[in-house]
């Protein structure tokens, strides 16, 4: 079993953190005056999300955890799981609502998307930064006013719901950034 | 040269270290059968020099901790120490401010605050009070359980560790901070005063949630100081660690006589740190010890 010193720790190093896997954010060497060395670390626990800060007694050795980002294509779900591929290798991978999360409503076909993976499995999914969908729904009304202030609720084609300005139509493509949720252009055809 | 203070030069290397628990001397081979110790600080050469007639000295010396390495460490460090005869604590902490002063202008603002006061002020503890297991259990309450693990069975460590934790972090980033009366368990080489409780006539400075120097009123007692190495090196044995040959030069300087002094030594890599709001210790050094 791998295992790192505290003196290897590092960001974005994976660790074993009370049996979760977790990635380390920051490690800062302390030695209190003339108290007991040791690393104060913040770290994200990659299943919740949650970052905890923590100490380690120097030298101190924790167990590694088998996680690594890796690129894929998004396949299809089927109700229950999302189906991502490795355009290397073709081996597949299935993730479920908890993985995906919020990459769910981003993602069709083919989007090249950063899955985490844990022992083999996802542990999360983030989709590419930016997205294209189509519009499916919007109010076709205001079509004069193209100042793009206030703006007015689309639904896209993967059923998530942005706000656009009032003069995108259904039917026209826009690009989303996925981090913020915002829209961010239109897409000529 | 202006407060005639002669600028010594003491070796690096030496046949005693460091017997802090918490100090890991680096060590090399003088010949197959014999060990030298690389310094952690200046100190016990320059008292040494003190006991002699040197008069007051002070000196900017390389320093070497093992395994410390951070944001704010560097395994090979630079540290200026300077002692002044007949100086009490106070004169000693005036002189620093005087220091600092130069180094960041006249509209620095300082406190002096007692170890308890500033303890109990920010956690709700008296140090003098606590025991270890109040200590671990007020870390635990705060997601820290692991603390215990780390300060092992030593109520001083238990401070050390909740002070870094809970008050440093809190402290006045503009405000330079002296904090005195250490309690006694944390007393090094400092002299214990006659109060009640008794506490130690230490100070620590702390700018910029930063621990820049540490200071006594010097302990002259060598019965006393053989005492604290003796209890030092038990803890250290208790803790499974190295066995190291304390200082039998330095015990017969202080037996021979030192005068009545103080002294301080102050990070000199973290005074530049802060002169020039570096980062890291590594933004100071020239080839940091990943480089080294």
């Amino acid at each position: 079993m791998a295992t790192y010193s505290t003196s290897e720790f590092k960001g974005g190093l994976k660790i074993m953190l009370d049996d979760a896997p977790c990635s380390i954010m920051e490690n800062e060497f302390v030695r209190p005056g003339k108290g007991p060395a040791f690393s104060r670390v913040k770290i994200r626990n990659l299943k919740t999300g949650r970052v905890i800060e923590r100490t380690f007694k120097s030298g101190e050795s924790v167990e590694a955890a088998d996680v690594m980002e890796t690129e894929m294509s998004y396949l299809y779900n089927d109700g229950d799981f999302w189906y991502f591929m490795d355009d290397e290798t073709f081996e597949q991978v299935s993730g479920d609502a908890t993985a995906v999360g919020d990459a769910a409503k981003w993602i069709k076909d083919q989007d090249k998307c950063t899955v985490t993976l844990w022992n083999g499995a996802p542990l999360l999914v983030t989709a590419p930064n930016f997205v294209e969908l189509e519009v499916t729904d919007t109010d076709p009304g205001l079509k004069g006013d193209t100042s793009g202030g206030g703006g007015k609720p689309a639904t896209l084609e993967t059923g998530a719901v942005v706000r656009i300005p009032l003069f995108v139509q259904i039917g026209e493509v826009i690009k989303v950034d996925t981090r913020t949720g915002e829209y961010s252009a239109r897409v000529k055809s | 040269m202006e407060k005639n203070v002669l600028e010594v030069d003491t070796p690096v290397l030496s046949t005693a270290a460091s017997c802090d628990l918490n100090l890991d001397s680096f060590s090399t081979d003088l010949t197959k059968t014999k060990k030298l110790y690389l310094q952690t600080s200046p100190e016990f050469a320059m008292k040494r020099l003190l006991a002699s007639g040197s008069g007051s000295i002070y000196q900017i010396a390389k320093s070497f901790r093992q395994s410390e390495q951070g944001r704010f460490h560097n395994p090979e460090f630079t540290l200026l120490e300077w002692y002044r005869l007949g100086f009490k604590l106070d004169d000693l902490i005036g002189e620093m401010i005087e220091l600092l002063m130069l180094c960041f202008g006249q509209n620095l603002a300082f406190t002096t605050v007692t170890y308890q006061q500033i303890f109990l002020q920010l956690t709700g503890i008296n140090p003098h009070q606590a025991t270890l297991s109040e200590l671990m259990n007020y870390a635990a309450n705060r997601g820290n359980p692991e603390a215990l693990g780390i300060c092992g069975d030593n109520l001083a460590n238990g401070l050390d560790y909740v002070f870094s934790q809970y008050v440093q972090p809190k402290l006045k980033k503009e405000v330079v901070y002296f904090v005195t009366n250490y309690p006694a368990c944390m007393a090094m080489l400092a002299k214990l005063d006659d109060g009640e409780p008794v506490t130690a006539k230490r100070f620590e400075v702390y700018f910029n949630n930063v621990e820049l120097a540490n200071g006594y009123e010097e302990l002259t007692d060598a019965v006393e100081q053989r005492q604290r190495f003796q209890h030092e090196l038990t803890e250290r044995s208790e803790a499974g660690l190295d066995e190291v040959p304390m200082d039998e030069r330095l015990l017969a300087a202080l037996s021979h006589g030192l005068p009545e002094c103080s002294g301080v030594a102050m990070g000199l890599d973290r005074l530049l740190m802060l002169m020039t709001e570096a980062k890291s210790i590594d933004e100071v050094l020239i080839f940091p010890i990943d480089r080294a």
